[in-house]
């Protein structure tokens, strides 16, 4: 322990510190972007910090780590910039974000790839860019993987496109073979099964008029991609699952050692078809809202392991553009700010998971899945790390305010759900970005 | 009732009551001045965003026999073309005062979301495959009209394209509400992909169906969906699903043909059948109007007589 404190060190006094080596009470304290020292009752009037936060009550853990997220930049700032997403990801905890390629333009190029990056560097949350899999994400030619690699890409996606030829999917996989640490990841939906339709297709679908995109043009389009993971030993990783088959899958390929590994978004594990019956387009997403026993089988695959990250796809749009009818509306719904809350309230409460499973799920398992845990996100929490770090109050029991949220678009589909457990404070390289549930820059 | 946007929004009461309505305002149309004053004073707006000739005339007859304004609003000739989004298209009607609007809209649910967004008694006229309610409600203020003891009990075969009607999906909430026991007829392609919770029973056969049916009910291909490989052709659809004259022939004595139009004569109905005695297809147009008077008297009337 110094004997004068660093300028600018502050201590984390009075949580419950929970990493993926376990859980313990502790103070943490931080100099320099980094921990310095983590133990119960640290001595000193600040424990030899010039600042001191308050985790009384609360858990101290990994900052959260989305691998999923839509940040609109370039291209569409009226919904969301850089900036605000990053604003919106820090509220919800996350210390880190990968920004999805259905930019405009897209993220195939190294100088657009370069741009995010650098306004990623500046803002509340470690913002990291994806990369095309495929030039303008049209599924035909290979975008410049190894030129994006090199500019620190490490998470290949046409995301909002799915890879639909089965050859070009098999040669962006072979050729990502001499990319150490990058993975491709599928949006599974085969577009010749879901063209055209809006909503999960099944009861509800069939009832409401409205055309449907059946849980078989997910789950043919994962089990085709475990084979080619298979094929060419290259990891895949399945965005957004959302059918009970995907989940039966991935856990099939996992037991016989095929390397995927698979992310859920809370809207699928609290929401089913049910919702679109009142043709509210904030009920709109792809892949769809699914059915109860769909979320069934999410919450086994999360409760077993099967399922490695709960990711938001958070797609943020203007009021204009979802003040439309269900069909017409655009595709996509806020999670950033709730997602945490819904893991807790739907996952942890009830028993599905533990808390620290949950946070693994939400921190470091997607990290080490998009390469950030070599980068400083997802702990764990000890001397020399980098001071990324989330303070969740459990117990706090809030309603969604649509209106109140960070993100410049309103598009949440959980307005006035109460939920429980919140962020109180979030710190990036030991710059506390959130303190008291306000943002700070 | 403040909108009707489904048959769901009424129960068997209630579809009873615009039906016994509906027969006074029959009356009403054949008098020498089919006219009366019950909603002088309210303006009507007809929104069109697909094209229709027979709904939509049948609704500005019935306003007009109701003695409302009426305006209408078809999107051909319209700020809709210079990007105007439904939202402000709807608010800016509303604006020169208007008490009902009549919306038809490829989009299911439009009228729904309309409602969200101005307060005038919105009328649903079709929306994308989801309901056409006041078609259902002439078809069985038709049928009620030719079977004296109701729709109990009657097997009503509805043939074609289910899964993208709207008509048929308020026909069938309507006709089994009143009592009617209804078969779907059609290959798989062009059934619902679930009827989970629908009150039917469903045939690939129409040969198998037709001589236990008391109505057959023909839906209208749409022939823009050919190229979605829904089935081979329409002859081959014809040869196994069209009411030709052979096929007529092998209904009941008693059985009625009912088609909610346009109809594409030779491809799902033969124009032999359709023109025939048992057709009741001009029936249910002449019907329309009277049923669509009674939905606007019931949204916008003033509880007082008729006439």
């Amino acid at each position: 322990m110094p004997d004068t404190p660093a300028a600018g060190s502050l201590i984390i006094r009075g949580g419950r510190l929970v990493d993926a080596t376990g859980e313990r009470t502790a103070d943490v304290l931080i100099a320099d972007g980094r921990v310095v020292e983590v133990g119960e009752q640290l001595s000193g009037p600040h424990g030899g910090a010039d600042r001191e936060l308050d985790a009384g009550g609360c858990i101290v853990a990994p900052g959260l780590v989305d691998l999923h997220v839509h940040l609109r930049e370039p291209g569409d700032e009226e919904a969301e910039t850089i900036e605000t997403g990053a604003r919106a990801a820090a509220l919800g905890g996350f210390t880190a974000v990968v920004a999805m390629p259905n930019t405009t333009p897209p993220l195939d190029d190294a100088a657009v790839v370069e741009s995010v990056f650098a306004r990623g560097a500046t803002s509340s949350c470690d913002v990291v860019s994806s990369g095309c899999i495929t030039k303008g994400r049209d599924g035909h030619e290979l975008a410049p993987m190894g030129e994006l690699y090199g500019l620190g890409v490490r998470f290949f996606t046409d995301d909002g496109a799915c890879v639909a030829e089965s050859g070009v999917m098999r040669r962006a996989l072979e050729y990502a073979r001499s990319l150490p640490g990058a993975v491709l990841a599928q949006h599974a939906e085969d577009p010749s099964l879901a063209a055209g339709g809006h909503m999960h297709e099944g009861a509800w679908s069939s009832r409401l008029g409205i055309p449907g995109r059946p849980g078989a043009a997910e789950s043919t389009i994962i089990a085709r991609d475990i084979a080619l993971a298979e094929l060419t030993g290259a990891p895949v990783h399945f965005l957004h699952v959302s059918t009970a088959v995907a989940v039966d899958l991935v856990r099939d390929a996992k037991a016989r050692g095929i390397v995927v590994t698979a992310e859920v978004a809370p809207h699928h594990f609290t929401l089913t078809d049910a919702c679109c019956a009142s043709f509210d387009p904030a009920f709109k997403v792809h892949p769809p809202l699914r059915t109860d026993a769909d979320i069934e089988a999410i919450k086994r695959g999360l409760a077993d392991g099967t399922i490695d990250a709960i990711a938001t796809d958070h797609a943020p749009h203007t009021p204009e553009a979802k003040d439309r009818t269900f069909e017409e509306a655009p595709t996509g719904m806020l999670g950033l700010e709730t997602a945490l809350a819904l893991t807790l309230t739907e996952l942890v409460e009830p028993g599905i998971l533990s808390l620290v499973d949950a946070l693994a799920l939400l921190s470091w398992r997607p990290a080490a899945i998009a390469g950030l845990t070599e980068r400083g996100h997802g702990g764990p929490v000890a001397p020399g790390a980098a001071a990324n770090l989330c303070v969740i109050d459990p117990a706090l029991a809030w309603e969604v305010d649509a209106d109140k949220l960070a993100s410049r678009s309103r598009n949440t589909p959980f307005a006035g759900r109460k939920l429980t457990g919140r962020v109180r404070h979030t710190l990036l390289r030991g710059e506390p970005v959130v303190i008291d549930a306000e943002a700070t820059r | 009732m403040r909108h009707l946007l489904s048959i769901d929004d009424l129960d068997r009461s209630g579809l009873e009551q615009i039906l016994d309505l509906s027969e006074r305002f029959i009356e009403v149309t054949h008098r020498d001045i089919p006219k009366v004053p019950a909603l002088r004073g309210k303006t009507v707006v007809s929104l069109f965003y697909e094209e229709s000739t027979r709904t939509r005339l049948s609704f500005e007859t019935a306003a007009k026999r109701l003695s409302a304004d009426t305006m209408t609003f078809t999107v051909g000739s319209s700020s809709v073309k210079k990007g105007e989004s439904l939202r402000d298209t709807v608010q800016t009607i509303e604006a020169m005062g208007i008490d009902a609007m009549v919306v038809r809209h490829g989009s299911a649910g439009a009228p729904n979301r309309i409602t969200e967004w101005i307060d005038a008694a919105i009328i649903n006229a079709g929306d994308g495959c989801h309901e056409h309610p006041t078609q259902a409600l002439l078809d069985v203020l038709t049928l009620r009209r030719r079977r004296p003891s109701g729709l109990d009990g009657c097997r009503i075969a509805i043939v074609g394209d289910v899964r993208h009607s709207r008509v048929a999906r308020s026909d069938v909430l309507a006709f089994t509400a009143l009592g009617a026991e209804v078969t779907l007829v059609a290959p798989p392609t062009l059934l619902p992909e679930s009827l989970e919770g629908w009150p039917v029973t469903v045939s690939y056969d129409l040969d198998d169906v037709l001589p236990n049916v008391d109505v057959l009910y023909l839906l209208r291909i749409q022939l823009e969906r050919q190229g979605e490989a829904l089935f081979p052709s329409l002859r081959e659809y014809t040869s196994r699903y069209g009411l030709t004259a052979a096929r007529a022939a092998r209904l009941p004595a008693d059985a009625l043909v009912m088609h909610p139009g346009p109809m594409n004569r030779g491809v799902e109905i033969s124009a032999e059948v359709a023109d025939g005695p048992a057709s009741l297809i001009a029936e249910q147009v002449a019907n329309g109007v009277a049923v669509r008077m009674a939905v606007l008297y019931t949204l916008l009337g003033s509880g007082g007589p008729v006439a």
